[in-house]
């Protein structure tokens, strides 16, 4: 999505990553280990990427409130103890912005190809 | 470590230091900790707005837009689609075959087989006559949405029918995989381990029912049914279960009977009367 997004701006390197993950999606440790490789060969290689955790948070229909779980799966409201299976945050995936290089840096790293895609999807 | 820049300190702010980050060696000084108080990025000093692209797009966009559509093509014909997930082994092909074998007389059925390799699984489902098409996903390890989308062009969807989408053997992925399936069931065997709903926490919290099957073999295994059901009721509560043996037949009939009842209601009037006697005689 990210080297889609920097095609459409130009072909610029892509500097910073930023992207919004839900505590439901406990994804943030597997993208940090994933992504050096992932991004090898794409306009996002060398990019820092800046993952912000979105905590979980339920609404419980029988205090009329949003509540935050004792533990992360523990779907009852921890003051009343019915079940609270409406997630109000936590679920949260979401790529919110990239960050490119200046133009003008941008000038001396023009060993990125500007023909799009760097990477591409396979399709069935 | 901090979960946010993977920096090994906890102790610091981001972006609200005045840093350039073409200079980034993480040695800058930092204070305390703004989680979401820039969450765009917007903050950032050493960007021009030029150099920053928003975009507040899920991650999975792509797939939900191609399960939209699939879930739109569905509705267009009148399918109740139905994704069965489990872990390897759970007797997912074993039940589909005993069910396709009592309902294929009454509804139109189809079957979407995802498997990493071979077609041993469509063969098994075409030897009951209903047809199937099957997916290897290579290294892929769940069906997504835009492989469904291309099965379901090549199965006949007759009005008031059921599809029936096998998802691979696995109980991680397909669970953030929407498929445009109108429900997720997944079956767990008594073969497993009774505490599976907890160590696999995102599924059970994903699926609307949930088939324990295998139940005939409860006396010679350590597995405790009734806690498995509250274990995962406390993942889900809203989760329905059915106890199942596809060898013996227990509880075949019940889920048939959801089958029937979703399918009713994904299509009210066209629904196609199904009586318990012609069960028994297909069984």
């Amino acid at each position: 999505m990210v080297d889609e997004y920097a095609f459409k701006s130009g072909g610029r390197p892509v500097r910073r990553i930023n992207c919004r993950l839900g505590e439901l999606s406990a994804m943030t440790r597997a993208l940090y280990f994933c992504f050096e490789s992932a991004s090898k060969g794409s306009r996002c290689e060398g990019a820092e990427l800046v993952i912000e955790e979105v905590p979980l948070s339920v609404f419980c229909h029988t205090c009329n409130a949003v509540k935050t779980p004792s533990g992360r799966f523990n779907f009852r409201c921890p003051d009343c103890g019915f079940p609270t299976p409406k997630v109000v945050t936590g679920r949260e995936m979401q790529l919110t912005s990239i960050e490119l290089e200046a133009a003008d840096e941008n000038a001396a790293r023009t060993h990125l190809s500007a023909d799009y895609p760097t990477q591409q999807t396979s399709c069935q | 470590m901090c979960s946010v820049c993977g920096c090994g300190q906890n102790n610091h702010s981001h972006h609200a230091h005045d840093h350039k980050h073409s200079d980034h060696a993480h040695d800058h000084k930092h204070s305390d900790h703004q989680y979401g108080a820039d969450t765009a990025g917007l903050s950032v000093a050493g960007f021009s707005q030029e150099n920053l692209i928003e975009i507040e797009q899920d991650i999975l966009s792509k797939n939900d837009a191609y399960a939209h559509a699939n879930r739109q093509r569905l509705a267009d014909h009148s399918q109740l689609a139905l994704n069965l997930v489990s872990s390897p082994g759970a007797g997912k092909t074993t039940l589909l075959v005993k069910t396709l074998n009592l309902l294929h007389r009454a509804r139109p059925l189809g079957v979407v087989e995802g498997d990493q390799a071979t077609a041993n699984d469509a063969d098994r489902i075409r030897e009951t006559g209903v047809p199937a098409i099957q997916i290897n996903t290579g290294r892929g390890c769940h069906l997504d949405a835009h492989m469904v989308g291309h099965a379901l062009k090549d199965l006949a969807l007759q009005e008031g029918g059921v599809i029936f989408i096998e998802n691979v053997g696995n109980l991680v992925c397909p669970a953030a995989f929407d498929l445009g399936e109108a429900f997720k069931v997944v079956i767990l065997s008594v073969t497993e381990g009774d505490d599976k709903p907890l160590k696999y926490p995102d599924m059970f919290a994903a699926a609307d029912l949930m088939i324990l099957s295998k139940i005939d073999l409860l006396p010679h295994v350590d597995f405790d049914a009734d806690k498995a059901v509250e274990r995962a009721l406390r993942i889900n509560p809203e989760l329905e279960v059915i106890k199942i043996s596809a060898r013996d037949g227990t509880g075949v009939q019940a889920w048939c009977d959801w089958i029937e009842n979703q399918a009713k209601q994904t299509n009210a009037h066209r629904a196609v009367p199904i009586s318990p006697d012609h069960l028994m005689q297909n069984g």
